[in-house]
């Protein structure tokens, strides 16, 4: 095969596999593609500041319903806040947490887990007594109350999300790289003279990147529901801030007169958790077919 | 010359787990292992699969740590050195793979395989260039991905890598036993051709006899970890003396089988490694042992120019 | 009997670190005093207050007072009502237990069967359409499910109530809304664990023999994939505790979890604790208690945990 026909080939195989991609995964990508859009560009597309106060027009409801304002066409809250400029904005904090927390969750674990798998012995055997302690204790709990008793701090909410499942990380990193440690490529590079971090950088984290970006899809939308569930108890992301669980968690005490104010953030969420859990299921059968069930 | 020169090397591998006031069993997949490489030259080694023979050739790269012995090349020692000393030591001897697809990478080009050894070493880049050319890889080939590659390909990139650190010695495990036959003599063709330009020394490990034949100038004969005979290539073929190389010999296909000798292995398989009988290994399955031969274990003694490691060698036979 | 012991002995200390770990959190966030006392108090009270809390002494003296105190059985005194924080906590654990216990039995008996429908019908519209439901279930904010059942059934339908606990009426939205997303997870994980046995060539063996359908799944088939979800099923007491904690909050239930967001708001250090404790010793006791079953249904483990013991 020539060089062009390979490359006409790539391409044809491209548009070929796009359309043999389910609608679900389609639509899912799509929707996510557009979170991200809003994660980067919230402040850009917002018609109105999230928090400016428009008196005159308070818990305005949607469009189509009955008292609605084309000032505000998704409506406002109790104090004539755009709903749909807080909702930009509760999905970019969300997101950015969601995106943070499992970024960070997953760089922790999984560099514990190579480090267990090098040293072996009493790092083994301390790293994975950690990942079981972790396992162990009812950690959504723990951080409320931490949250709870340190104050609204975002650093220590960071830092909380990102010990929310690590341990996953450690866990399937180390037995990966055991088992990538005894592929014939792994023990000839390290025949060539390379050193460890070498070996694991250039060979086998790429080798070992399928299985981990599937756990990082199955991992976002609990982090997500983590951070919504705290921020709904009013203890994760506080007012003047706002993040989707926040709005919901806000939204609650108008159900009666104004359940838009709870079901728009609500919906939101659960389309994200929805459109990752597709987006996983497909991308672990993609990769490992053996796994599709 | 003597070049590479290794003494009574050793490596035991445990079987089973440690219990609670049980010592896991070990046995030696190498037990004692003496032999000298010339410069130039190619060792062959040969014998069944598990006599240790991959052990061996790992060990002489000092790929694995020996439980005991020595080794040196050119004199100077290469066990237990610090791990600075041992990358520099890659430089200078490379292994060669019997399962090429395995030794490389999926995920990347073969050129940057070939080019990953002189990064490693800190080296000019164009080596890869010279590499992949004296295997005979040209172009745009070279810019392909393992799973694009025939059998016999990927082994030339296996050796184009290994050579990109202008090596002075190949340990070849079994480097042609997974390809065809056609392909085989290319192969073989091609490392002698480099060998020649490039005045490499060759440990070639093969339980191939007539690939061994083919390419070596001296032959070493393994049995349970230990070598039995060691000759010059001619004279091994023409004349084997421990039992167990006229065995291997007579059980290699010949073109005239009248030629085949009336010895007869007693029982077909090798033993169990992990479980050696006492005296001379090879006992068992040996057509002429003796009593002798079932209490103590012969001596690898050297006889004009080649060792032999059997009771009845200062006995004529056959 | 060494596997159990090693066993014990690493959950009491899962236990031991969970309560070092939260009492050195918790007391980082400052002097408790001041949180708990009005402001225009004059110092004298306060430094009483210190002494009666034990706050004035140094924080491994009061560590140390406080292990061994819990190793008698006293969690300390609530701040906010000066009851006796165990007490507290205990009388809520029936409504709690009564919560998650409706909740797990809702997601098996709904989860299981579907599981083993979707298993037996693979690739035909039941499985597609089991497993459409189940991501749609278990993406669900349990917080979100809640507050629209409550939109529906007591704000619109006016059906059930949308507070409070005592009749069964009260349990139905609390205990559906906690269950769903775990019917949904059972429903996968049985449909996959069902998969892999079938598959097993003892299956095959079994339908060759001429087993009929029902007695292969009830006899051959359902005892081996139940290893795997008896598995998933300790893990997931943690999460089931969690979100106990939201449908408390949502519905006003109350139970522990309820207690917990009231106590926390009110920085009620000995009830928080105590209710800490008491949930990690439930997951880590649950955690035990799987790994037991997991012997006992699978011989192998228990074979190759005799060996491997030392």
């Amino acid at each position: 095969m020539t060089a062009t026909s390979l490359v006409h080939g790539r391409r044809f195989s491209l548009i070929r596999r796009l359309s043999n991609t389910p609608v679900t995964v389609l639509l899912a990508g799509g929707f996510m593609a557009l979170m991200l859009f809003v994660m980067v560009f919230a402040q850009v597309v917002q018609p109105y500041a999230f928090d400016h106060i428009d008196l005159l027009n308070r818990m305005a409801p949607p469009v189509p319903l009955e008292g609605s304002t084309w000032i505000h066409p998704a409506g406002t809250d109790t104090l004539g806040r755009d709903l749909f400029s807080r909702l930009l904005v509760g999905t970019q904090t969300s997101m950015l947490l969601a995106l943070l927390g499992t970024c960070l969750g997953a760089v922790l674990g999984v560099a514990l887990g190579f480090l267990a798998a090098h040293k072996g012995g009493i790092w083994d055997e301390g790293i994975m007594g950690l990942v079981d302690f972790q396992a162990a204790m009812p950690w959504f709990i723990i951080a409320l109350a931490i949250l709870a008793f340190l104050g609204n701090s975002m650093v220590i909410f960071i830092a909380i999300m990102a010990l929310y499942g690590w341990e996953t990380y450690a866990r399937i990193t180390r037995g990966l790289v055991l088992s990538a440690r005894e592929q014939g490529y792994a023990l000839a590079v390290r025949g060539l003279g390379a050193r460890p971090s070498w070996i694991y950088l250039r060979h086998i984290l790429p080798n070992i990147a399928g299985p981990l970006l599937v756990q990082l899809t199955v991992n976002f939308p609990s982090t997500i529901l983590f951070e919504t569930s705290l921020s709904f108890l009013g203890l994760g992301i506080r007012p003047p801030m706002t993040s989707l669980g926040q709005m919901l968690g806000e939204g609650r005490d108008y159900l009666i007169n104004a359940w838009w104010l709870a079901v728009v953030p609500g919906l939101t969420i659960f389309f994200i958790t929805l459109s990752m859990s597709i987006l996983g299921d497909w991308l672990r059968g993609k990769l490992d077919p053996s796994l599709e069930d | 010359m003597s070049y590479l020169e290794a003494t009574d090397l050793a490596r035991s591998y445990q079987v089973g787990r440690a219990g609670f006031l049980r010592k896991p069993r070990s046995f030696f997949a190498v037990d004692g292992v003496t032999l000298t490489l010339n410069k130039g030259e190619t060792l062959g080694i040969v014998g069944e699969s598990g006599c240790g023979k991959s052990t061996l050739a790992r060990l002489l790269l000092g790929l694995i740590p020996a439980d005991r012995g020595v080794l040196t090349l050119q004199g100077q020692q290469t066990l237990g050195v610090s791990e600075t000393e041992w990358r520099a030591l890659r430089r200078r001897m490379q292994l060669v793979y019997q399962d090429a697809a395995g030794a490389l990478d999926p995920r990347m080009s073969v050129r940057t395989q070939v080019e990953e050894p002189l990064h490693i070493h800190g080296l000019p880049l164009d080596g890869a260039e010279r590499a992949l050319q004296a295997v005979g890889l040209f172009g745009a080939m070279a810019d392909r991905y393992p799973h694009e590659l025939s059998g016999g390909q990927l082994q030339r990139v296996v050796i184009a890598r290994a050579l990109a650190l202008e090596p002075e010695i190949l340990v070849l495990d079994e480097p042609v036993s997974a390809l065809d036959v056609s392909i085989q003599a290319q192969i073989v063709n091609l490392l002698m051709d480099l060998q020649r330009d490039f005045g490499l020394s060759y440990v070639f490990v093969s339980h191939d006899l007539s690939v061994v034949r083919h390419i070596s100038n001296r032959v070493a004969v393994m049995y349970l970890g230990r070598i039995v005979e060691d000759a010059p290539r001619d004279q091994l073929f023409a004349d084997p003396k421990h039992p167990y190389t006229r065995v291997l010999i007579d059980a290699a296909p010949k073109p005239d089988p009248s030629t085949r000798r009336a010895i007869r292995l007693e029982v077909g398989d090798p033993p169990n490694p992990a479980d050696p009988p006492a005296g001379c290994g090879f006992h068992p399955r040996c057509p002429l042992a003796v009593d002798h031969c079932r209490k103590e274990a012969p001596e690898l003694r050297r006889v004009a120019e080649r060792r032999v490691a059997c009771h009845l060698v200062s006995e004529p036979f056959g | 009997m060494i596997w159990l012991l090693t066993k014990t002995l690493r959950a009491i200390t899962t236990l031991w670190l969970v309560v070092t770990f939260v009492f050195f959190v918790l007391r980082l966030s400052g002097d408790p005093t001041l949180v708990l006392l009005p402001d225009d108090i004059d110092e004298a009270t306060r430094d009483f207050y210190r002494q009666l809390w034990g706050l004035d002494r140094p924080i491994m003296v009061q560590y140390w007072s406080y292990l061994g105190a819990l190793l008698q059985g006293d969690f300390g005194i609530s701040f906010r009502n000066n009851l006796d924080a165990f007490q507290l906590v205990w009388d809520r654990v029936p409504k709690t237990a009564l919560l998650t216990g409706t909740a797990l039995l809702i997601s098996l008996a709904i989860g299981i069967p579907l599981g083993i429908i979707a298993a037996l019908y693979r690739d035909s519209w039941i499985d597609r359409v089991v497993m459409a439901v189940s991501v749609f279930g278990f993406s669900m904010p349990n917080f979100f499910l809640g507050i629209l059942l409550i939109l529906v059934f007591s704000l619109n339908l006016r059906v059930l109530p949308s507070s409070g606990s005592g009749t069964w009426a009260h349990l139905i939205m609390p205990a559906a809304t906690l269950g769903i997303s775990f019917a949904a997870q059972f429903a996968r994980y049985t449909r996959s664990s069902m998969i892999d046995v079938l598959n097993k060539s003892y299956m095959r063996t079994a339908r060759s023999k001429g087993a009929g359908p029902l007695r292969r799944v009830n006899l051959h088939a359902l005892p081996n994939a139940a290893i795997p979800v008896v598995t998933i099923l300790g893990f997931k007491v943690g999460e089931l505790l969690g979100g106990a904690v939201i449908t408390e909050t949502v519905f006003a239930w109350p139970g522990i979890g309820r207690l917990l967001t009231s106590s926390v708001a009110a920085r009620d250090l000995a009830v928080v604790q105590c209710i800490m404790i008491l949930l990690a010793f439930t997951m880590v006791v649950a955690n035990m208690l799987t790994d037991l079953a997991y012997g006992w249904l699978d011989p192998r483990v228990r074979v190759g945990a005799k060996a491997g013991a030392r």
